[in-house]
């Protein structure tokens, strides 16, 4: 078992309106990656931001503990978090254009950024900020470094994104959708990158993103989240191929590439009924509203998370060592 | 008539560092109740080849005809009512509502622009809408800063999709979104077509998705369509190298790391190669590759490609090329 680098225990962040995270556990390790799947809306970036100490008010952290490489980051001064972000706990955000700044060009953010962590020159800064959009395969890399943001297409600026997030060198790296805007090819290339990174410095990697491919291909382990909890964790093979919570099964089953060469125009696809937003406010287990298996237990507490070996899931309809029991006794 | 004729369409950026070609001579059609899908390369030209129908970057050259009328020289008051028949969902969420406005306004001033005149008929269709997309009942009152990503594509589907339009740019519609809210979105894109007998020009990189939603897909490179087929002739049958290199790099959860096939210079819309101009990444050119553009030409009734040795290449390869087995 890898040592860990972070550990996140019952982490709650309210906002006046609703907790969009409850009760939430997890780890990762160190050159581990650990990716985050769900629901649109159940919590994911938030979750991310939380570890950054960068919840948007009125939102706040009010619960649980975030331990990072020795120190507890809800209790850290600002001016020590501060030194935490961008130099040990790097993010990748879901939406590059509210974290790039419209007025400089791109050559000047990532240079800050490599003057700040290398205390280069701006000659050459400019050359490394150009080193880097070549690794991140932009083309042009000299011309495209005189550019701005919004002269960029979408998949560029995630790109960008990248690039200033590898100059940190960080522990631990938080990419939060990092490829949704790319196309497969370069999506490859950035992952293998990404990956490539985790080797080289032990880094612990966070992935947040709903591409079931990216998960089967890249994660070590994952976890499932439902309005604002965790759900379901567990090897990507087990939550791919032998998912236990319904949600993470519906999930599975909604998947368009699971649908072989289904067509609109004779199938559609398969839904989740109901919507998330019918959770909000309910006792018991979140899923209950749209959850087929529901019955009246299900509504009276939050399903305690059980687990079996590495594969843990929170639903009162499942229990694990039950049923390894009765396959222990038909077998 | 087809719905949407566009003829020999540029659109070209002047930058510091010259000009920076986009969109670079592109012709296709629409027709009403078609989907069609865009697929092609991050930086290729889709956004802008989107904006630009829809009128929000001015085209340089070439004409874009919507249901009878030339739209592509009009002035923005000209061009309001044609707007809400023809409405664009963007790929930046954030960057494209106004932070300042509920979404109860963003959803409701489109209605009262385009005359619906009672308050509380706009805020019922709002309130509808909201609910379609699968967003909780007080999203009216809440502002964009307050949503997740991907609420925040939603409520511009549901932007687009409130005035009735006859033809959506779907600019990366379901990119943000799990697999069961994008399938709930899907299948509400699908209902509107049926419902308005709506048209869509679908842009999205996910092959998959592309594959379950469109009639027809058009593949783009460096500015230019270099294939146009119906969406099975297009997995099954695929012409174009790059189309063929594009499919291969689908990754599969079934599959544990693809390799990535597409390798050599990446091209750039300021520095166009001479001829075809995919020549420099392509495993078949030739000295002809190298000195002619090749035009878009039909090959088979509904398919186009634009590539010189479009016949010696796909009898060579067979009609199944590597990798269209594992595309599911
Ligand atoms: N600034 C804010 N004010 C109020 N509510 C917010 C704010 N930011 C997020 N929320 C709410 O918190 C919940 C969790 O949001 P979060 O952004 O973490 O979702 P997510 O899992 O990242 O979703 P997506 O996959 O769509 O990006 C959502 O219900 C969202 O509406
Ligand atoms: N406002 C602008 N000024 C100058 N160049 C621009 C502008 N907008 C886009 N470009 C350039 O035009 C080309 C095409 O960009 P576009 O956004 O249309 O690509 P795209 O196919 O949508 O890519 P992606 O899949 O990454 O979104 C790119 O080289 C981009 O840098
Ligand atoms: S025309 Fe030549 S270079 Fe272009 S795609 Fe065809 S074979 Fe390749
Ligand atoms: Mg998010
Ligand atoms: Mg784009």
């Amino acid at each position: 078992m890898a040592t860990t680098l972070l550990e996140v225990e019952n982490l709650t962040v309210r906002f006046p309106r609703l907790a969009a995270v409850q009760d939430l556990s997890f780890s990762v390790g160190v050159g581990e990656t650990l990716a985050i799947v769900g629901e649109s809306g159940s919590g994911k970036s938030i979750t991310a931001l939380a570890l950054m100490r960068l919840v948007p008010p009125p939102g706040r952290i009010t619960g649980g503990s975030i331990r990072f490489d020795g120190r507890e980051l809800t209790a850290l001064p600002d001016a020590a978090m501060r030194k935490v972000r961008g130099a040990e706990i790097a993010m990748i955000f879901q939406e590059p254009m509210t974290s790039l700044n419209p007025v400089l060009t791109i050559g000047r953010q990532i240079g800050e950024t490599v003057r700040l962590h290398e205390g280069v020159s701006r000659r050459i800064a400019r050359a490394r900020a150009i080193e880097l959009l070549d690794l991140v395969r932009i083309p042009e890399p000299h011309r495209r470094v005189d550019d701005y943001p919004h002269q960029l297409s979408g998949g560029m600026r995630q790109r960008v994104m990248i690039a200033m997030a590898v100059i940190c060198r960080p522990k631990l790296l938080i990419a939060d959708e990092p490829t949704t805007a790319l196309d497969v090819t370069i999506q490859a290339q950035v992952l293998a990158l990404l990956d490539n990174l985790r080797r080289e410095l032990s880094m612990g990697l966070l992935l947040i993103t709903h591409d079931l491919g990216i998960v089967g291909q890249w994660a070590d382990r994952v976890v499932v989240m439902y309005a604002s909890r965790k759900v379901e964790e567990g090897s990507p093979d087990a939550i791919l191929d032998a998912p236990w919570h319904p949600y993470t099964q519906g999930l599975m089953a909604a998947s368009p590439r699971h649908a072989g060469d289904l067509h609109y125009r004779r199938t559609p696809l398969v839904e989740i009924p109901g919507s998330i937003t019918s959770a909000f406010g309910e006792t018991g287990c979140p899923f209950v509203p749209r959850c087929a298996l529901a019955e009246a237990r299900c509504r009276e507490v939050v399903p305690p998370p059980l687990s079996l070996g590495d594969h843990l899931v929170a639903c009162v309809r499942h229990d694990p060592f039950k049923e390894a029991a009765d396959v222990a006794l038909a077998g | 008539m087809s719905l949407l004729q566009v003829s020999g369409l540029h659109t070209r950026y002047e930058t510091n560092d010259g000009v920076l070609r986009a969109v670079d001579g592109v012709s296709f059609a629409i027709e009403a109740g078609e989907t069609v899908g865009l697929v092609g390369e991050s930086g290729c030209g889709k956004s802008t080849l989107g904006k630009t129908l829809v009128g929000l970057v001015p085209a340089s050259e070439g004409e874009v005809t919507f249901d009878g009328a030339e739209i592509s020289h009009l002035s923005p008051a000209a061009l309001k009512p044609v707007r809400r028949r023809l409405q664009m969902i963007f790929q930046d969420p954030f960057g494209s509502l106004n932070p300042r406005q509920s979404i109860g306004q963003i959803l409701t001033a489109p209605l009262a622009v385009h005359g619906v005149r009672s308050a509380a008929e706009r805020r019922a269709q709002a309130l509808a809408m909201v609910r379609r997309v699968g967003l909780p009942d007080d999203t009216l009152q809440r502002f964009p800063h307050e949503f997740s990503g991907g609420q925040r594509q939603r409520i511009g589907v549901a932007r687009a999709l409130i005035l009735a339009p006859q033809l959506v740019v779907c600019d990366e519609p379901v990119s943000a979104l799990d697999l069961s809210i994008q399938a709930q979105i899907l299948n509400l894109l699908v209902e509107m077509k049926s419902e308005l007998d709506l048209a869509y020009l679908f842009v999205s990189h996910d092959l998959s998705v592309v594959r379950y939603f469109a009639d027809r897909v058009l593949v783009m490179y460096l500015g230019r369509i270099v294939e146009s087929a119906t969406y099975d002739t297009i997995w099954s049958r695929p012409r174009h190298p790059y189309t063929r290199a594009l499919m291969e790099a689908v990754p599969d959860p079934l599959r544990r790391r693809t390799a990535a096939p597409l390798s050599g210079d990446l091209p750039s819309a300021r520095n166009v190669p001479s001829g075809c101009r995919f020549h420099p990444r392509c495993p078949f050119a030739t000295d002809l590759c190298r000195s002619a553009d090749p035009a878009l030409r039909s090959v088979e009734p509904g398919h186009e490609v634009a590539c010189h040795h479009a016949e010696a290449i796909f009898a060579a390869a067979g009609a199944t090329p590597p990798g269209a087995a594992t595309v599911h």
